[in-house]
């Protein structure tokens, strides 16, 4: 009982350590902001803003279940004097080196499925090159308008979404049995193989392109959406779901990612401190799954994707510049 | 049904462990690669193309107005100019979006052994796909 006590006390107040961080991101992050028209900070300054910033973000990111590039770009974006342009191809980036680095382990586990992932991800890849090409295009206050409309809608569907863990799929349909889409797995948690199958794959098919489009267009990975259409739309079990997720992000953010890069939107300053601040940080995040309160940090972070989203939206109205 | 780790391993299908273990090497080495050439960058090891002082003046401007004031490149001509810091810094960037790539090269026989042409067939569709992304063939008109 003491041991449990001690635990929750633990748990809470790397809560509150977290929410103090946190915190202390917006108001850097506001400070920021005003810094980049009064105050002349050395490139290294940034460079060490960004890896502390990502680290934070790739702590949260874990725990409340999102990808790191959807709170990437928001956040650098709206309080870091980086054009967007240069903050979209870093965000892919930061996306495709998370998923990267947990895929190989998710497929050993058999989390990750590579004939359920293959078919989606192909069209996903083509539809996010079709993204960033178009976000590389149209006028950057265009892009800020959409993508704060765009947080704010994964705010909702973050808020409201449920998950199911083991999703009822009465029977496969055509498609999805056409391409073999159904296996086993094993979930440690019961020691248990799962059988799997899915349905409504053309509807599946038809969202994982637009979601694609926007994951190119914001470079901001494609977790957030991914995850409901292969859990309740489809009916893959969560842990399948989240893992093959993951496995789709290094197709499309892969081939979004070239774009960026031969477009000259990577810059290596930006995007390296990004990308392992952002690692680091979800190694630890890992390792505090079980000291965090998923729901309180999940909660933390849709109240700061919000405040991202809102800036997004006045930066683009020019609002707030 | 309980299970041991063989018993998981074979569950696993013979193109899912090989998927796995080219998208572990690629994704490790290209880790080592960004982490080692961008070192190489900051430290001033290599000279930059853009000076480090230089790029607070011209990060916030979009890419088009970037790349004219500082005469950097785009598609593939970063790689004739290595020895630059800022561009050797690239090389670990495109492995890293190049791990995918080898990972679909490296299945696509046990695919054809099967004679499993629908996958043949999707793993040349996103092959062909990844391919064009890195080409630089497709370009954003402003």
């Amino acid at each position: 009982m003491l041991n449990t006590f001690s635990q929750k006390l633990k748990g809470a107040r790397f809560e509150a350590t977290l929410l103090f961080m946190m915190l202390a991101l917006f108001t850097a992050g506001a400070y920021a902001a005003d810094a980049t028209t009064t105050i002349a900070m050395p490139w290294w300054g940034w460079a060490i803003a960004l890896f502390v910033t990502c680290f934070i973000l790739g702590i949260v990111a874990v725990p409340s279940g999102v990808g790191g590039g959807v709170l990437f770009v928001p956040i650098v974006g709206g309080f870091f004097p980086f054009h967007l342009d240069f903050v979209r191809g870093a965000g892919l980036l930061v996306a495709l080196a998370s998923s990267l680095a947990a895929g190989p382990s998710l497929m050993r586990a058999g989390l990750a499925d590579l004939r359920l992932a293959l078919p989606l991800a192909v069209l996903a890849s083509a539809s996010a090159i079709a993204g960033a090409l178009v976000g590389l295009a149209i006028p950057s206050n265009v892009v800020q308008i959409a993508l704060g409309l765009t947080i704010l809608g994964i705010v909702v569907l973050m808020a409201t979404a449920k998950k199911s863990e083991f999703p009822v799929v009465p029977v496969a349909d055509k498609l999805s049995m056409a391409l073999s889409m159904h296996g086993f797995f094993r979930d440690t948690a019961q020691n248990k193989v799962i059988s799997w199958k899915v349905h409504r794959t053309p509807l599946g098919i038809f969202l994982f392109v637009l979601i694609g489009f926007i994951g190119g267009l914001f470079g901001v990975g494609a977790g957030w959406a991914n995850l409901p259409v292969l859990n309740l739309l489809m009916g893959a079990p969560i842990k399948l779901a989240a893992g093959t997720s993951g496995l789709i992000l290094t197709l499309a953010s892969s081939s979004a990612t070239w774009v960026y890069l031969n477009e000259g939107s990577v810059l290596a300053v930006i995007a390296v401190p990004s990308v392992i601040g952002m690692m680091l940080g979800a190694m630890i995040g890992a390792r505090l799954l079980h000291v965090l309160k998923a729901s309180v940090v999940r909660k933390m972070v849709i109240t700061l994707l919000l405040f991202a989203g809102i800036r997004a939206l006045l930066k683009g109205l020019g609002i707030w510049p | 049904m309980a299970m041991n780790e063989k018993d998981e391993e074979n569950l696993l299908s013979e193109e899912q462990r090989r998927y796995a273990t080219w998208l572990q090497w690629g994704a490790r080495s290209g880790l080592v690669m960004l982490i080692v050439t961008f070192i190489a960058y900051v430290a001033g090891w290599l000279t930059p193309h853009v000076p480090l002082e230089q790029l607070p003046s011209v990060w916030g401007l979009p890419v088009e107005a970037y790349l004219k004031k500082t005469g950097a490149p785009t598609g593939w001509s970063w790689l004739s100019d290595l020895g630059q810091g800022d561009f050797a810094s690239l090389i670990g960037i495109a492995w890293l979006s190049a791990s995918s790539l080898f990972c679909l090269f490296a299945v696509l026989p046990i695919y054809f052994k099967r004679r499993d042409w629908v996958f043949v067939v999707l793993c040349i569709c996103a092959l062909i796909v990844q391919l064009l992304a890195a080409s630089g063939l497709l370009v954003a008109g402003k």
